[in-house]
């Protein structure tokens, strides 16, 4: 008998759709083949209709088809065939679905003009039929950003309501995709763009992308814009400011890292929604989580090392170009990063385990090294390389390939959350928030767990849940965004995530669950 | 240096202990927890011998393999690397024989493997009642990963099978049907008592829960059971024959009329045995060093109101947990504390904590106050004793309850008013959730000042 196999997966489950979701898959393909068409070259004698004909027939069809799925039936989990069918379950559709997205990204970010981009000209293709929208909202023909952001949206949207209906048991649920799908709407697609036609000489800003996800907010031509537009600018520019050093660590301290990563940003809001059917891939094996815990601390890192060589190159040597110089700013981010370390080294030491603290001490050596020996040379660079070699090479493959070719293109490979498990910056900086300083935690309930795994199928990070839910201990890592999943899949009702005191948060001793004097003594202990 | 080490480890452990050989005989909840504590409290050398699987996997979550939710994989809680990195063998083996005399266990290969101490976690099998057909081909129960197996074959999908008949309304008939559900096969459902699990629920939520099966398309029949199965000319189950006298054409017979310890291999072993293997406080079985717990185990004594054998998850895991620190040199009482447990009918969750009987089983010293929301399919029952008011144990379906809170209620003797009162402090549903205390309250207080 071979344990290893999924047995199911020979057993011949039903995969079929019904009626009414084939009917939708057809009209949701019959309108995106309108977009390929344009894609193409094909030009529509009314370009706003058949934009509209597209865009509505792709809501629509994805609200019809989740109608069919979970209309009519009481509200529950509503798993069932997930590892059964091709899409969600690394099958050929998925492999088909993970090509033609990876491909999508590449045109978008490298090869914009395959969509139709013209320079100095009218745009031509998918782009031009993007246009009448992108006129009406803020005056300007469209780019290929402004395609994929209507896109983006509608995405959030419509599989924002499909979400809706899945769990519409759970208000937890419920009220967290409502919030994703305004902030994306609103903040990221609407906002920006009356904020452009209002004002041209703003950067377009998209006020809840906070640096270091918005890894260009501080580079120059961005700063001088916002310091051109008056104090509407220079107001935007301080927020950008407050907003990685006050308003992040308070909201976390209070509610987590969810506030952020699955209730707020955009990246979050597209892998709730639309990356939903794909969840349960996520890598669980310790492995993953060492690899992990040291790719994302590299990028963000690299962030602040590329950040900070940025903002230093344009910087004057004293305070007459602007107001911080040079020196002042360079050994305000090494006090800033020695502090922060020096905080968690006194205060949170036992709470480490080795490798992060070896990797804390010797990521911080080598950022004050590099800023000691471009003291103590006349090195022209801050951190070696020409700081523009730096901003490339960080918005190439941190900026486009990890979070949009494989972030976005591998979801049906490698699921939903790659990006902001493994690449995301500012995952990361909210996690050691959340791991250092919150109040928020998912409790386990007593002696309730039975080991089942579908807190840990589900898990879009990769947390074995069930490793802490089964010995009894409360879940306080890193990386959850706090989506609730968990808890929505268990069946026990185990799992509950919750804001309260730190003390007594981090739980790690096993205990005799039940067993009269044990459980008694646990109790006693945590209040 | 040495003999610091010799000093710091004759502190540590305890030579005896040390040097010992225990064998566990099943890879489930019980026999691994076991194996797990034993790891961590002595270096003792571990086998842990099964012939279901080679790892251990998580028996609760079988349905979910039928259903899609999971991969096998995703059952096993410790990842393959896990058992040698802590020096718990596993042997893919069917014990045949214990010889406690020898401290020998007869294995199926033929070998012989030698103990020091033995611990039978061998848990439970399927009932079955003699019914006329019951060893045909498609008839089976749903307990272990070989009933899985069976299940894939006998019931891949509806034109495979067109109807499954389920005989036994308790908790595992209602997954297999739930299961059977998932792939769209109709199912009819043979309940023995005239209200689902009316032997442990009270009739308001045995009522609800059939509300709910019959939503979810089930053929639910109550008050009625199988007289015999009907083989075709292969020798298949074909179709069941009820005592209402109605013959059922199906594919698939489901047994699911309860489970009993799996304790065949013992007989003629000199470990004494009833329903399950007898056991003392410790653990113990009347044969020194051989220790028996989980699903299995019988208690000489039962533990309070508890059974005496108990086919629950977490007394497995607590056992395990028990007899290793007996085993590491700490003996240590099963001590299981307030019952409690947990289950999932369908779409909706059931908590129980303390003693709440069923109309039928409950006596003059229970009382029973019920709440159904007018709405949606959730409710919960609380008892207590009339004269005292003392609060004995909670039902709650479609909400979820904070196990330490109700824990300690039981265990400080509060009464049904303050619980009632400070219902709130108790509820673990997630954030955002309706809070259902204030209509709770209110039928309570309605109830209380109406006169009797």
């Amino acid at each position: 008998m071979n344990t290893l196999t999924s047995m199911s997966l020979a057993g011949g489950p039903p995969k079929a759709m019904n009626t009414n979701q084939k009917m939708a898959v057809f009209l949701g393909m019959a309108s995106l083949f309108i977009l390929v068409l344009a894609t193409f070259g094909i030009d529509f004698p009314n370009p706003a209709a058949w934009l509209t004909a597209a865009l509505g027939g792709m809501a629509l069809a994805v609200v019809w088809f989740s109608r069919a799925a979970y209309g009519g039936q009481p509200g529950g989990v509503k798993n069932n065939g997930v590892w059964f069918k091709s899409v969600s379950g690394r099958g050929i559709w998925a492999w088909g679905l993970g090509i033609l997205l990876t491909g999508f990204y590449i045109v978008l970010y490298f090869y914009p003009q395959y969509l139709g981009l013209v320079r100095d000209g009218d745009n031509r293709g998918l782009i031009a039929l993007f246009d009448p929208l992108s006129r009406a909202m803020s005056g300007n023909p469209a780019s290929q950003w402004f395609v994929y952001g209507t896109l983006y949206t509608l995405a959030i949207v419509a599989f924002g309501i499909k979400f809706l209906w899945k769990y519409r048991h759970n208000r937890y649920q419920v009220i967290r995709t409502l919030s994703v799908m305004f902030f994306q709407t609103a903040f990221a697609f609407i906002i920006p763009e009356i904020m452009a036609r209002l004002n041209g000489d703003l950067p377009y800003y998209d006020l809840k992308n906070i640096w270091p996800l918005n890894y260009y907010n501080f580079e120059k031509y961005r700063v001088n814009a916002f310091l051109d537009a008056g104090n509407i600018g220079l107001a935007m520019l301080i927020f950008g400011v407050v907003s990685i050093l006050v308003i992040t660590p308070v909201l976390t301290y209070f509610f987590g890292k969810r506030w952020y990563c699955s209730w707020v940003c955009g990246c979050g809001g597209l892998a709730e929604t639309a990356g939903d059917p794909f969840r349960h891939l996520s890598d669980k094996s310790t492995f993953a989580w060492r690899v992990e815990r040291w790719v994302v601390h590299s990028v963000l890192v690299f962030v602040v090392l590329m950040t900070t060589a940025v903002i230093y190159s344009y910087l004057g040597p004293d305070n007459s170009k602007y107001w911080l110089s040079r020196p002042q700013f360079l050994l305000g981010v090494a006090a800033l990063l020695t502090a922060i370390f020096a905080w968690v080294m006194v205060y949170r030491r036992e709470q480490l385990r080795k490798d992060a603290r070896l990797g804390a001490s010797a990521y911080l050596l080598v950022i004050l090294g590099l800023v000691a020996f471009h003291y103590l040379s006349d090195s022209r660079h801050v951190f070696l390389f020409p700081s523009e070699d730096l901003r490339k090479t960080y918005s190439f493959l941190i900026g486009s390939i990890f979070s949009g070719v494989i972030g976005t293109g591998f979801y049906p490979i490698l699921g939903n959350r790659v990006w902001c498990r493994f690449g995301c910056p500012m995952a990361a900086i909210l996690g050691l928030q959340q791991r250092l300083f919150s109040r928020f935690r998912i409790t386990t309930n007593g002696g309730q767990c039975i080991s089942c795994g579908n807190c840990s199928t589900y898990c879009e990070m990769g947390i074995d849940v069930r490793a802490y839910a089964q010995k009894g201990a409360n879940i306080v890592r890193a990386s959850c965004v706090g989506c609730g999943i968990c808890s929505a899949v268990c069946p026990r009702g185990v799992l509950k995530l919750e804001n309260g005191p730190l003390k007594g948060r981090i739980n790690p001793k096993e205990v005799l669950l039940g067993n009269d004097v044990d459980l008694m003594k646990l109790v006693n202990e945590n209040t | 240096m040495l003999s610091l080490y010799l000093v710091c480890d004759s502190i540590r452990n305890n030579p005896i202990i040390e040097s010992m050989h225990v064998a566990i005989i099943g890879n489930g909840i019980s026999g691994i927890t076991a194996a797990r504590h034993l790891r961590k409290l002595s270096d003792c050398s571990i086998t842990v011998i099964s012939s279901e699987t080679e790892y251990f996997f998580s028996r609760t979550a079988l349905m979910y393999i039928y259903m899609g939710h999971m991969a096998f994989e995703h059952t096993k809680p410790y990842e393959d690397h896990f058992w040698e990195k802590n020096r718990i063998g596993l042997l893919k083996a069917h014990v045949e024989q214990v010889i406690p005399e020898a401290k020998t266990l007869l294995l199926d290969s033929g070998e012989r493997l030698q103990y020091d101490a033995l611990i039978i976690a061998t848990g439970s099998r399927p009932n079955r009642f003699g019914w006329p057909g019951q060893d045909l081909d498609g008839v089976q129960g749903l307990y272990s990963y070989q009933d899985l197996q069976a299940l894939e074959r006998n019931a891949p999908n509806r034109h495979t099978c067109r109807r499954a008949v389920i005989v036994g309304g308790g908790l595992i008939g209602i997954e297999l049907a739930e299961m059977l559900r998932s792939r769209d096969i109709p199912v009819t459902f043979l309940v023995r008592e005239p209200s689902f699990w009316d032997g442990v629920l009270p009739s308001g939520e045995s009522e609800m829960i059939n509300e709910h099966i019959r939503e979810h398309h089930i053929d639910l029949r109550l008050a009625t059971n199988l007289k015999e199965i009907l083989p075709d000319a292969r020798g298949r189950a074909r179709a069941v024959v009820t005592d209402q006298g109605e013959t059922l054409e199906c594919d698939l017979v489901g047994l699911t009329a309860g489970v009993s310890p799996n304790i065949g291999f013992l007989r003629d072993s000199g470990i004494e045995v009833d329903k399950g293997v007898l056991v003392d406080r410790f653990l113990q079985t009347n044969m020194p060093g051989v220790y028996a717990i989980g699903d299995c185990a019988q208690q000489r004594t039962p533990v309070g109101k508890r059974r005496a054998v108990e086919a629950v998850w977490y007394t497995g895991r607590m056992m395990g947990e028990t007899v290793a620190q007996t085993l590491s040199g700490n003996p240590m009482e099963y001590r299981p504390g307030h019952w409690y447990n947990s289950a999932k009918f369908l779409d909706i969750e059931y908590q129980t904590y303390g003693w709440v009987n069923s109309n039928r089983s409950r006596g003059e010293e229970e009382a029973h106050f019920h709440w159904r929301h007018p709405g949606e399919k959730i409710c919960l029952t609380i008892a207590y004793q009339p004269k005292t008011r003392i609060f004995l144990g909670i039902n709650t379906f479609g909400i979820r309850m904070r196990h330490e809170v109700m824990d300690h209620w039981l265990t400080t003797g509060q009464t049904v008013d303050q619980v009632v009162s400070s219902l709130r402090q108790a509820n673990f549903d997630p954030e955002g959730f309706a809070r259902y205390e204030p209509l709770v309250r209110h039928a309570f207080n309605l109830e209380k000042n109406t006169p009797q």
